[in-house]
C-alpha cells in the first residue's frame, strides 16, 4: 500500500553516460533477483516505472561516467537524495568507453558526428571530459568490470541487504 | 662463491654473493610484484614496485637493483609499502589512456592484475587523458603509446636479445614515449627485424600483433628467459 513503512531498503539505480551493460548484468544475476524482489523496493530505475528521483533512497547503483551536463545534474541529485552511493561498473569508476573522447576536441567529436544538422539544443551539453563518478560526488563503493559479473553484483547486495560491509575478494576487482 | 647471510621478514636465508636482493626474496618463495623487471633482461628500477625496506637506510630500496649485502634486515610487504605500491598503480592508470574493456590484452595485463591485486577498485587521482597517436605503420604490429608504462622492457629485449636496438626512450618524465629508431614511422625503420621479442615482453597492450581484438593477444613473457637460457646452454 502507498505510504506504508516497512523494512525494505529503498534501492534505486541510475544510467548516465554508459551502454546499459551493467543494469544487463543486474538482470543476469537469476534467481537471485527473486531475493532481491523480497529484500527492496526498486524506487528509481530505467528498469522500473518511476519518473522521477524520490527522497530517503538507502541505495543507489549507478552505471556510467559523468559525460553530460544532464548525467551531472542527475548524479547530484542522487547524491543529496541517498544515504548509499554504489558506482557500478567501469564507466562509473574510470569513464571507460565514454572518456575515450577525453583526448580530442568535444567540438570537432560534435561536428564529426552530427554535422551541419547540430542542434545543441535538442540534447544535453557534453562536458569538456567524461568523468570518473567519485570525482563529482562522494561514492561509498565501487563494483568494478566491464560490465561487472553478475557474481559481483549479487556480493555486494548480498552483503548490503545483511546489513554487512561488503568487501569484493582480489579476483572480483580487475576492470575491464 | 662467498654465501651471506640476511633477514628477510624476521626469517633468516642465505644467499649467493652477488645476488640482487628481488633474487634471495623470490628465492624464497615471497612473491614480490615487479612491473619493468623482466627475468633476463638487465634489471632498471623504474617502476619501483619490487621495492623494500632495509634496516638502516631511510628510503625504501628498489629490491631489483639492490646487490644482496652480509646481515642485511629487510621487510618486503609493509603497511608502507602497500601504500606506496598502489598509489604507483593508481598513478599509472592515471597517466596514460588504460581503457581495459577495449584492450587486446584484457584479462591477461600485468597492469590489471597488479591494481586488482592491490585491491583497487578506483583511482583518486584525475586522469591526464593526454593524446597518444597509434603506431599502426607497421605491417604486423602496433603500438598504443596510451597503454605504455614506460617499463621499457621492450627497449631492453630488442637491444640485449635482439641486438637490433631499434626501440629506445624519448622525452622526458611522464610525457616520455618509446621511440622507434630516430622517431620514425614504425614502418619505416630499417633496423627493426620483426622478431616480435617487443610485443611478447610487453606487459601491457602498448605493443601488439594487429588484427587482434579485446582480450586476443597471445602472451608469453617467458619467451625472453627462455631465448637468452637456451642460447647460454648452447654457446658454451
Amino acid at each position: 500500500m502507498k505510504g506504508e513503512r516497512t523494512n525494505r531498503l529503498r534501492v534505486a539505480t541510475l544510467w548516465l553516460s554508459g551502454c546499459s551493460g551493467c543494469h544487463m548484468s543486474l538482470l543476469d544475476t537469476d534467481e537471485f533477483l527473486l531475493k532481491l524482489a523480497e529484500a527492496i523496493d526498486l524506487v528509481h530505475s530505467p528498469l522500473a516505472d518511476a519518473p522521477k528521483f524520490p527522497s530517503g533512497v538507502d541505495l543507489v547503483l549507478i552505471e556510467g561516467g559523468v559525460g553530460t551536463e544532464h548525467d551531472l545534474e542527475r548524479a547530484l541529485l542522487a547524491r543529496s537524495r541517498s544515504r548509499q552511493v554504489v558506482s557500478l561498473g567501469d564507466c562509473a569508476i574510470t569513464g571507460n568507453v565514454p572518456a575515450l573522447r577525453n583526448p580530442l576536441d568535444r567540438e570537432a567529436i560534435i561536428r564529426e558526428v552530427y554535422g551541419v544538422a547540430w542542434q545543441p539544443e535538442r540534447l544535453p551539453a557534453l562536458l569538456p571530459a567524461v568523468l570518473p563518478l567519485h570525482r563529482v560526488i562522494a561514492v561509498d563503493l565501487f563494483i568494478p568490470g566491464c560490465p561487472p559479473e553478475p557474481e559481483r553484483i549479487r556480493t555486494v547486495l548480498t552483503a548490503i541487504i545483511r546489513g554487512e560491509a561488503p568487501q569484493l575478494p582480489q579476483e572480483m576487482l580487475s576492470f575491464g | 662463491m662467498p654465501a651471506l647471510t640476511l633477514t628477510i621478514d624476521g626469517r633468516l636465508v642465505s644467499s649467493r654473493a652477488g645476488e640482487t636482493l628481488l633474487q634471495v626474496i623470490r628465492g624464497n618463495g615471497i612473491d614480490l610484484p615487479t612491473l619493468c623487471y623482466l627475468e633476463g633482461l638487465s634489471p632498471r628500477g623504474g617502476c619501483r614496485l619490487c621495492m623494500v625496506e632495509v634496516a638502516g637506510r631511510e628510503k625504501p630500496q628498489a629490491a631489483c637493483v639492490t646487490p644482496a649485502e652480509e646481515g642485511m634486515v629487510v621487510t618486503t610487504g609493509s603497511e608502507r609499502l602497500q601504500r606506496y605500491r598502489r598509489q604507483i598503480v593508481e598513478l599509472l592508470l592515471a597517466e596514460r589512456n588504460h581503457t581495459c574493456s577495449v584492450c587486446v590484452v584484457n584479462g591477461q595485463c600485468e597492469l590489471q592484475s597488479l591494481a586488482a591485486r592491490f585491491g583497487i577498485d578506483h583511482v583518486r587521482y584525475a586522469y591526464l587523458s593526454p593524446r597518444l597517436p597509434l603506431d599502426a605503420s607497421h605491417q604486423r604490429f602496433g603500438m598504443d603509446p596510451g597503454r605504455c608504462v614506460l617499463c621499457a622492457r621492450c627497449v631492453r629485449t630488442c637491444d640485449e636479445v635482439e641486438g637490433a636496438h631499434t626501440l629506445d626512450l624519448r622525452g622526458r618524465g611522464v610525457r616520455s614515449c618509446i621511440s622507434i629508431d630516430l622517431n620514425e614511422p614504425w614502418g619505416r625503420s630499417e633496423t627493426c627485424t620483426t622478431c616480435g621479442k617487443c610485443v611478447q615482453s610487453c606487459p601491457t597492450g602498448a605493443l601488439f600483433e594487429k588484427w587482434t581484438a579485446r582480450g586476443e593477444k597471445v602472451r608469453a613473457p617467458e619467451l625472453i628467459p627462455r631465448i637468452l637460457a637456451w642460447r647460454e646452454t648452447h654457446e658454451r
